[in-house]
């Protein structure tokens, strides 16, 4: 376990380097990646506050306001804009009533939750596997390539699904998500891993770490994990917002997190009986997942461009699923 | 070439046989009781009996996944009260919800998937491709920075964020067309065109953004070598340069990738299906998942698998055929 936890060690320690520095300048010259980056810090600021901002505003997300919906038109809210009035800034939710405002915050809690946590164990489960393949004799190589390869033919969505309703209902939703999306979408991050550390493998630096006496585990640890870090974080920027996407998608199919908890998926699952009458229900929770989404992808461009600049431009194809459809 | 087809072949259906035994242990240590869900509310003990041994159940796991496999490859029969059900040779089991073969399950599904998933590769090909040249041949101008945003704003919109926009835009705002129900092609062709109109765009427009990108970066590549140099410095106009040479190179990825996507469809556009309603594989699986209903779910599972293990087979051949450069080992 100590590889594990010190996997994530170099990755902390980027920011003293001169590489980090350099990266810092590169991002600085780019006005979408900056902003981005913004963006991403007001909604991890706001998605942790939302029991503060939920408190400030009066509401609780599960509370139902039979009053602010007219059931005459089945359940649409009163007023323009979805019912948006100064208790509720951002109107409430047809049919029930409950706060809309509130309610995308916490579900914004889920969607980075379950986004960032299975981008963490595909990392992990990847680096271990890749690092395996990689230092392993042939035998070892050869057998965690073809799992690999059979993680990489999985259909992802449609297995996810299944795992979904596999599981008891009891089990806690955001930690299955973040199982069954990471479990299942680590194969790229290891198919990297294994051909940066075969091709590490034969530089110098490593080869004098042997030879003074390291282990296998003490130099990949040393030796071969900060200089995955870059190729790594690089990867794991573009898994993010694949992982929300995903999240998102499963909560559309009504096989991700279970209400009440709200979730932005489940949003736009219900929203498909409200387009017509209340728009601003679709709108919201659409517009602040494509944005989010949005910033991760672009700011995942720029980290890329920046830290390898020749490799800019260029798509990963073959290590990179685009799934959700 | 025969021989790489048969080596890549043996090794699909040892990836193949690998996702049975992963599909089917999974189900397995599913809580809840099969035979309970095949039988329905209102069964006595007796009854569920009855339906276990029907099906198989009762034997260890082990016994059922070679029936399961027999079933596959030769067929298999189920005794029952009314007498004896005969599955035919590929038979993936029974719906639980009807007693359905599976089988002929996703057959009665596959058309509606397959209407989806080749309207939208026609839409995601045109655009994709166009929009990936004119970005790599108007390199650092205003429209390639423009397309460059849009790319990456496509690659990022989930599918059913794009579908929901254009179902308030057209059918609610505009009130173009009504909301769209599917009509087979056998039925009414005309219908069957407009009803699909609206998915075709959503799955066509969300995919393209990939292809965009793909063919952008491959075109970049390709009028990077040095026989584009040659043919320029021969006299060869811009014209014939990206008809007759950058195109031969942009397009085998192109070929390759659509062959996987086409693949990965036929388990169903999940996503697309369930918006608009299409009675495909992918809304079949989600109902299966909601009834619990095993035997649906885990064929179409499998037959995902085939199909994507397969597209991506027929996708490398393609790219050979289309590149003589790349050998197949």
């Amino acid at each position: 376990m100590t590889a594990l936890t010190d996997a994530t060690a170099p990755v902390a320690g980027l920011p003293a380097t001169g590489a980090a520095r350099q990266v810092w300048r590169r991002l600085r010259t780019r006005p979408a990646a900056l902003v981005s980056a913004a963006v991403l810090l007001l909604l991890v600021l706001l998605a942790l506050a939302a029991p503060l901002l939920a408190a400030l505003a009066g509401q609780d997300p599960h509370a139902y306001h039979d009053d602010l919906v007219d059931s005459a038109r089945g359940g649409v809210p009163y007023g323009s804009f979805g019912g948006a009035s100064a208790d509720h800034w951002l109107g409430v939710e047809p049919g029930t009533g409950r706060d809309l405002f509130v309610r995308l915050l916490y579900g914004a809690r889920i969607s980075l939750l379950v986004a960032l946590g299975a981008t963490v164990v595909q990392v992990l489960v990847g680096l271990l596997v890749g690092l395996a393949a990689g230092l392993g004799n042939r035998w070892v190589d050869a057998t965690l390539g073809r799992i690999t390869d059979v993680f990489l033919a999985l259909p992802f969505l449609v297995l996810a699904i299944a795992l979904t309703a596999v599981v008891p209902r009891d089990f806690p939703r955001p930690l299955l998500l973040i199982l069954v999306i990471g479990l299942l979408g680590w194969a790229g991050t290891s198919r990297i891993v294994r051909a940066q550390t075969l091709t590490l493998k034969s530089l110098d630096f490593v080869a004098a770490s042997r030879l003074a006496g390291s282990g296998r585990w003490r130099t990949a640890r040393r030796e071969l994990l900060p200089s995955l870090a870059a190729p790594v974080i690089t990867y794991a920027a573009i898994l993010v917002p694949t992982n929300i996407v995903v999240e998102a998608s499963l909560s559309f199919l009504g096989v991700g997190v279970t209400p009440p908890t709200p979730s932005w998926g489940q949003m736009l699952s219900t929203a498909q009986t409200w387009f017509r009458a209340d728009p601003a229900y679709v709108l919201l929770p659409a517009g602040l997942l494509f944005t989010t989404v949005l910033a991760f992808t672009v700011l995942g461009d720029a980290v890329r461009t920046a830290l390898d600049p020749r490799e800019a431009g260029r798509l990963g194809v073959g290590t990179r699923k685009e799934t959700s459809r | 070439m025969t021989r790489y087809v048969l080596k890549r072949l043996a090794g699909a259906a040892l990836v193949l046989l690998a996702l049975s035994v992963l599909v089917y242990a999974l189900f397995y240590v599913m809580p809840g009781d099969p035979a309970r869900l095949a039988c329905g509310e209102r069964c006595n003990p007796q009854q569920i009996a009855q339906v276990r041994e029907r099906l198989g159940l009762d034997q260890s796991v082990f016994a059922q996944y070679l029936h399961f496999l027999q079933g596959v490859f030769a067929g298999r029969d189920y005794s029952g009260g009314t007498g004896v059900l005969h599955c035919d040779a590929p038979c993936l089991g029974l719906s639980y919800q009807n007693d359905q073969q599976v089988t002929e399950l996703i057959l009665e599904r596959l058309p509606a998937t397959a209407s989806l998933a080749l309207g939208a590769m026609v839409i995601w090909l045109v655009i994709g491709i166009g929009t990936g040249l004119l970005s790599a041949l108007r390199r650092g101008g205003l429209t390639e920075r423009t397309l460059t945003v849009l790319t990456l704003a496509g690659t990022g919109t989930p599918v059913f964020i794009l579908g929901l926009l254009l179902l308030m835009a057209v059918c609610a705002y505009l009130q173009w067309l009504p909301f769209p129900t599917y009509v087979p092609l056998g039925e009414d062709p005309e219908q069957w065109a407009w009803n699909m109109l609206l998915p075709w765009l959503a799955l066509g427009f969300f995919e393209s953004a990939k292809y965009a990108r793909l063919t952008r970066s491959s075109t970049l590549e390709t009028l990077a070598e040095d026989h584009i140099r040659t043919f320029r410095a021969y006299g060869a106009g811009e014209r014939s340069v990206v008809t007759r040479h950058a195109l031969r190179g942009a397009v085998p990825p192109v070929i390759a990738l659509s062959a996987i996507d086409l693949g990965t469809m036929f388990g169903g556009a999940v996503l697309t299906e369930s918006l608009f309603g299409i009675p495909g594989l992918g809304k079949t699986l989600i109902d299966g998942v909601r009834h619990v209903d095993l035997p649906v779910v885990v064929g179409i599972v499998l037959l995902t698998g085939v199909a994507v293990v397969l597209a991506n087979v027929v996708a490398d051949l393609l790219y050979a055929l289309a590149d003589r450069r790349v050998a197949l080992t």
